[in-house]
């Protein structure tokens, strides 16, 4: 009873502390709106509007249809350039890919000689780079293909693909943009909330005053636990359903009970995080670099930016020790595929035993760190 | 009003008002005029709160001028000039101990950076830190942190620092608040040394003890926001007819409050035989420093015992040790005959400690305090309102319930912590100098209520005071030095041993012995018998010029100090971006690849089999289990097991043997676009592929006879992740270590309080400003080095262009990052807001917008203006250009415009936001 009471009355106060610093609560409010909206939108709606430059020495039939191919939004309408530009263009970042069609391509081509069309790939902008030489490839081989069986007077394709997108059908970026954004949110804030909430008890005083008093460092760190954890979760509920649902109007499937209880999962185990981070900075500014450190991989390494699946296996091992990997799994489970617990729950009891875990050494290292 | 031919502050019609929202809206200061007359030592007595620390702050020019006018030194201080001007003229130490210093910072680097502010030759500095240090008894600690300090110690120190640079306005707010009576002596005696030397100096003081005011020359009694009496000690006690101040100070105040106003009366004591607390030895050392050596004592139930001692004495030690917040290094304490033990909550909830630094929430009213305590105490319901009621009546909070701490004068947060400390009616009272800082109306009221607790309801109260008159009341009281307790008995029994006549000489000559014991050359010395070095110029300083680099680099320096003190910081940012630029390097790779998929062929044909074949070749796809139904693909898809689905439609093989066009239905996972849009690029690629080998077999056509594309990766032609990343990453992580470790640089003088130093000073924002940056420019260009050593040395990463290029670009942009965290600071008010906020302004930026992953030019919305205008995508374009393109500064140019645009354009931002005086 009393560490219940305790816990509850040493949470109300870091909400009100909390309160206490407009400046902050403006900057929640901006961070789980405008922010969350600029990110969603800001990753290119289309996949690519790559920059193309082209060299065009056979102003044939065949060389305008593979021109033509290159379409918005896949491609900025493709520049003619000569060959002296190909490179200083490249050079300026002003085209990602250059492509040189050779003098007498398609004559050369019905006389089936093979010949070569050359395509350079800007190989440093990297999400372009490598789907997008895939792209090209592919239209130059369609256009070529399609040109030469209608010319040896052939029908229809023998077989036909039809690519079906689940759950996001037109591929609209802002939808993964958006939750991905809400992730990113929640656990960069309820880190730094706790952390710095510890910090800066610490450098006032005012937790040497706690413990002269009946109150336990369980107490302590569950109230700021609850309390902060609390306070993202109510934004991030707020994000998805008037900012992401309402604002940008993205369809949202699955239970959003079930995404609130494994945010509340994930925030039990970043909010454990950001008093293990409290107890172990010795400053406030320790704590900032310390935050910074483990943001950002937090960020790029989790599976919200770039899939996991591709990372190296060391390195896909190693996040499986964030929440956040976990996390981002369940969201795009629960958020875009519909998924109930009987699928999600290993990423649920992951987040737990994360949770679990930080809490437990962030408590033996309070513990340490006040006597 | 009296007017003076040369008055040195002149203040009319002065208001000034605290508190946002209208409700809380405090008057500090009520229409009040005042002339104060100069080269003279003016004493600013009155109740605590009733704007004495408000009026020295405006006068200081620390504090906004809300109404009316301040003329200080001949000029208006709402003129910005003016105050420029005068700033070096005038000295203000604010009070609370040790506000304005910095603690990690040793006591002569604090010296230092003042006497660098002022533009003091390194010789002259340290001629006066010597002056200074001996005169104050602070010379055997000049390499001791500010921040390990004794409350006294902080004190002197901080006297120290206001008058390094010679003012002719010497303001001093509560200047010996905490400090011993030997210590106080030294501190007026040196303050009389230096007026002696600059006779025409004025001296400014507001304090607390009476016997203090009574050898000012001139006294300003204050009330509720508005001056009471003004005049010579003697003309104050001969206009109330009393004998001595104190007393005058009671009757001069209104009706009301001298009628709240005791006498304190000690009733006798019944002796007890129960034990309250008992030491044995108890010792404590930090590293070889013995703070406290084999301490012993017992205080019975009932007891009100005293502490009284020089500063850093190791009372305080003593008292924490008690509490349990210190574990001990030896001996044994026991309060209720039971050992402490600092996890017994029990035990806990029968002691009220009360700390030296005020130690509750500021964030927290008074009265939300008050709760959070009395609740975390476990009292309850009705109880709680009745207890919380009688606790501000009894230490009159009554008129600052709802108001914040952090807005209230030293006085009324010591009340408060009192109050805390004794809400939950303990049986032990640990008080570390409650009465620091008190009025003398208030410090009467809070002993009859020590008095009545001790005596009525029994509870032990263990005190530790510097006022004389307070330790005459204790039952009994231990004299402490340097960590031993010279002697314990009661007050009048001390005095009877050494003969002496009051308890201050009896204290004196205990100290002057055990001095003569342990340092016959002790820093008690109180005859300052060396003269002053002669060599030193005392004079006005001349007028401060608009811009020093002097100023300048003294901020620098402080910084750079700061930082080396906490070597931890400097180390977390260059090991920290090492291992960062491994793991995101080799972390994001570029390929898609290692793609589940599965097949549900509802033909089961060798033709339909030949189909998944060619599927199962491909370098990108791993294959799972065939699917049984279209079900099975969704369950499986949801769980996010695979991310391809293909269907094989029955009759597929009949159907193209007919050329009746089957259609295969490739069904992808679009919860994430870029993975689907390339699995849906591959798909593509390998039906094709099978058309082609399709049209070879059957048609006999070679459809190969078609074009050959020839793929060329420019600038990585091995397709790597290290050389594409790298360079990325590189911008990234200058932007945010950079920018984290400036963002605190001001917020935290502000949360602290030494900020008053950038107010009070001539230092200017650009200079405050400048020379906070600068250490962590150096500090991010050696972070760049290391980098970029890294990537060449290590990843085999070679910069291919101009490496000039790319290292006068990294000065730019590590500029632009350390720009970007001071704006932060100087507009936020809080650390963690100021940590927040600098996450937001430079993680989703710099990862997100700046073309790391996508190009800006695929941009779209707010994200084509961010990507435009960031400093990181222009430092990325540079980046990637000379590591990968082998580009120098004649392709690159372009690139450094809007970095070098930024640098100003951050910093007048930050100017702006910085304020350059209280509100």
């Amino acid at each position: 009873m009393r560490f219940l009471t305790n816990i509850l009355q040493l949470g109300i106060k870091e909400l009100r502390s909390l309160s206490r610093d407009p400046a902050l609560v403006l900057l929640i409010i901006y961070a789980f709106s405008l922010s969350i909206y600029s990110s969603a939108t800001a990753v290119p709606e289309a996949p690519f509007r790559a920059t193309i430059g082209v060299v065009n020495e056979d102003p044939s039939p065949l060389s305008y249809r593979i021109l033509d191919g290159f379409q918005l939004p896949y491609f900025q309408p493709p520049q003619a350039i000569t060959h002296a530009q190909m490179d200083s263009g490249m050079d300026a970042g002003r085209y990602t890919f250059t492509l040189n069609i050779p003098p007498d391509f398609q004559q050369d081509l019905l006389a089936g000689r093979q010949p070569t069309i050359q395509l350079n790939v800007d190989a440093t902008q990297i999400s372009q780079a490598f789907t997008g030489a895939g792209h090209i490839q592919q239209i130059i081989s369609s256009e070529v293909t399609t040109f030469l069986q209608r010319y040896r007077s052939q029908g229809a394709l023998p077989v036909e693909a039809v690519v079906r997108m689940n759950y996001n059908p037109n591929l609209d970026r802002s939808w993964f943009g958006a939750v991905n954004s809400v992730i990113d949110q929640i656990t960069m804030l309820s880190i730094i909330l706790t952390g710095a909430a510890l910090i800066r008890e610490r450098e006032h005083g005012t937790i040497e005053h706690l413990l002269v008093m009946p109150v336990t460092p369980v107490e302590i760190m569950l109230a700021k636990v609850w309390s902060m954890g609390l306070v993202v979760l109510l934004a991030s509920a707020f994000a998805l359903r008037f900012v992401v649902g309402t604002w940008l109007a993205i369809p949202l499937g699955g239970s959003l009970g079930l995404f609130m209880l494994g945010a509340a999962l994930h925030l039990f185990a970043t909010t454990s995080m950001g008093i293990f981070f409290g107890t172990v900075a010795r400053s406030m500014p320790q704590l900032g670099l310390l935050i910074i450190l483990t943001l950002i991989p937090l960020q790029i390494l989790s599976g919200g930016m770039t899939p996991r699946e591709s990372m190296p296996e060391i390195i896909q091992r190693i996040m499986l020790a964030a929440p956040t990997t976990h996390f981002i799994e369940l969201a795009q489970s629960i958020l875009f595929r519909g998924a109930g617990v009987g699928i999600v729950w290993p990423q649920m009891l992951a987040l737990a035993v994360i949770g679990g875990v930080f809490f437990l050494f962030a408590l033996s290292r309070l513990r340490k760190s006040l006597s | 009003m009296t007017g003076f031919e040369d008055s040195v502050v002149s203040l009319k019609d002065v208001t000034l008002q605290y508190g946002r929202s209208r409700s809380e809206k405090v008057r500090a200061l009520d229409a009040l005029s005042l002339e104060v007359p100069s080269g003279r030592m003016v004493g600013l007595i009155g109740p605590d709160g009733v704007g004495k620390s408000s009026l020295m702050a405006l006068v200081s020019g620390a504090r906004r001028i809300q109404q009316g006018s301040v003329r200080v030194l001949g000029g208006d201080m709402a003129n910005a000039e003016h105050r420029r001007l005068s700033c070096p003229r005038i000295a203000y130490m604010p009070q609370g101990l040790g506000k304005n210093l910095y603690p990690t910072l040793s006591i002569r680097e604090n010296l230092e950076f003042f006497g660098r502010l002022f533009g003091q030759s390194k010789a002259e500095r340290n001629l006066r830190i010597e002056d200074l240090t001996r005169s104050t008894g602070l010379e055997d600690f000049t390499e001791r942190p500010a921040g390990k300090l004794s409350g006294g110690m902080k004190q002197k120190l901080g006297l120290c620092c206001a008058l390094i640079h010679d003012p002719d306005l010497l303001i001093l707010d509560e200047p010996t608040t905490g400090v011993d009576p030997l210590a106080r002596n030294q501190f007026w005696e040196l303050i009389a040394r230096i007026r002696d030397e600059r006779p025409h100096m004025s001296v400014m003081v507001a304090t607390a003890y009476m016997d203090e005011a009574e050898g000012f020359d001139w006294l300003v009694a204050m009330d509720e926001g508005q001056i009471l009496a003004t005049g010579t000690p003697a003309e104050m006690l001969e206009r109330t007819g009393r004998d001595n101040l104190e007393q005058a100070f009671i009757a001069l105040l209104p009706e009301a409050k001298r009628a709240l106003h005791q006498e304190v009366i000690i009733p006798p004591r019944e002796a007890s035989d129960e034990i309250a607390i008992e030491a044995h030895g108890l010792t404590k050392c930090f590293g070889d420093f013995t703070a406290v050596d084999h301490v012993n004592f017992r205080i019975e139930r009932g007891e009100i015992f005293g502490f009284l001692g020089s500063n850093g004495c190791g009372k305080s030690t003593t008292m924490k040790m008690l509490t349990g917040l210190l574990p001990f290094s030896e001996g044994e304490a026991f309060l209720f005959g039971q050992p402490v033990d600092p996890n017994d909550l029990d035990t806990r909830q029968r002691v009220g400690y009360m700390s030296q630094a005020f130690s509750l929430y500021s964030e927290l009213t008074v009265r939300q305090n008050l709760e959070l305590h009395a609740r975390l105490y476990q009292i309850n319901g009705k109880e709680r309102e009745a207890r919380i009621q009688e606790v501000i009546e009894r230490f009159s909070l009554g008129p600052v319930v709802d108001s914040l701490p952090a807005g209230l004068p030293l006085g009324v947060r010591q009340r408060l912590s009192l109050a805390v400390a004794v809400v939950h009616r303990p049986e032990i009272l640990i008080l570390d100098e409650p009465t620091s800082g008190v009025d003398p109306v208030a410090r009467d009221s809070f002993w009859v209520e020590l008095i009545r607790m001790s005596r009525e309801e029994q509870v032990t109260i263990f005190i530790s005071t510097h006022f004389m008159n307070e330790a005459l009341r204790c039952d009994r009281m231990s004299l402490m030095h340097a960590g031993k307790v010279l002697d314990s008995d009661t007050p009048q029994a001390l005095q009877q041993k050494r003969g002496a006549a009051t308890l201050e000489a009896a204290f004196i000559a205990y100290l002057e012995d055990a001095s003569d014991e342990s340092a016959p050359e002790s820093s008690f010395d109180s005859e300052q018998e060396a003269a002053p070095p002669q060599a030193l110029q005392k004079g006005s300083a001349p007028p401060p010029s608009r811009f020093s680099f002097q100023r300048l680099f003294s901020y620098t320096h402080r910084e750079a100090m700061e930082l080396r003190r906490d070597p931890v910081r400097g180390m977390l940012a260059l090991f920290g971006s090492v291992l960062l630029v491994f793991i995101i390097g080799y972390g994001i790779s570029l390929d898609v690849e290692d793609l589940s998929y599965a097949v549900l062929d509802y033909d089961q044909t060798t033709s339909s089999q030949a189909y998944s074949l060619n599927l199962a070749g491909s370098r990108y796809f791993v294959e799972t289990p065939p699917l049984t139904s279209i079900d099975e693909l969704d369950e499986r898809m949801r769980a996010g097991k695979i991310s391809l689905g293909v269907i094989i439609p029955p009759g597929f093989g009949r159907d193209l043997k007919r050329g009746a066009t089957p259609e295969i239905a490739f069904w992808v996972d679009g919860s994430m676009p870029t993975r689907a849009d390339t699995i849906k690029g591959y798909a593509q690629g390998i039906h094709i592929d099978y058309l082609k080998t399709l049209a070879r077999e059957s048609l006999g056509v070679d459809a190969d006879g078609g074009a050959d594309v020839a793929l060329r990766y420019r600038y990585n032609p091995d397709v790597q992740s290290l050389p594409a990343m790298v360079p990325a990453v590189i911008p990234i992580l200058l932007m945010m270590i950079p920018a984290m470790l400036t963002a605190l640089g001001v917020v935290r003088e502000k949360e602290m309080g030494s900020i008053i130093n950038f107010y009070v000073t001539p230092v200017t924002r650009t200079e405050f400003l400048l020379g906070k940056q600068l250490p962590y420019v150096v500090l991010g260009m050696l972070n760049f080095l290391i980098m970029v050593a890294l990537a060449v040395f290590f990843f085999d990463v070679p910069v291919k262009g101009s490496f000039l290029t790319l290292t006068l670009a990294a000065l730019l942009y590590v500029f632009c990052a350390t720009g970007l965290g001071l704006l932060m600071s100087s507009v936020l008010s809080s650390q963690i807001a100021a940590v927040f906020g600098t996450v937001i302004v430079t993680l989703i930026p710099a990862v997100q917008f700046s073309g790391m992953i996508h190009p800006v030019s695929a941009m779209e919305g707010i994200g084509v203006v961010i990507g435009h205008i960031y400093p990181t995508a222009h430092f990325l374009i540079i980046s990637r250009g000379v590591f990968a393109k082998a580009l120098g500064m004649a392709d690159l140019y372009a690139y450094f415009v809007p970095l070098l645009l930024a640098i100003p354009v951050l910093l007048l931002v930050s100017i702006a936001g910085l304020k350059q005086q209280e509100k």
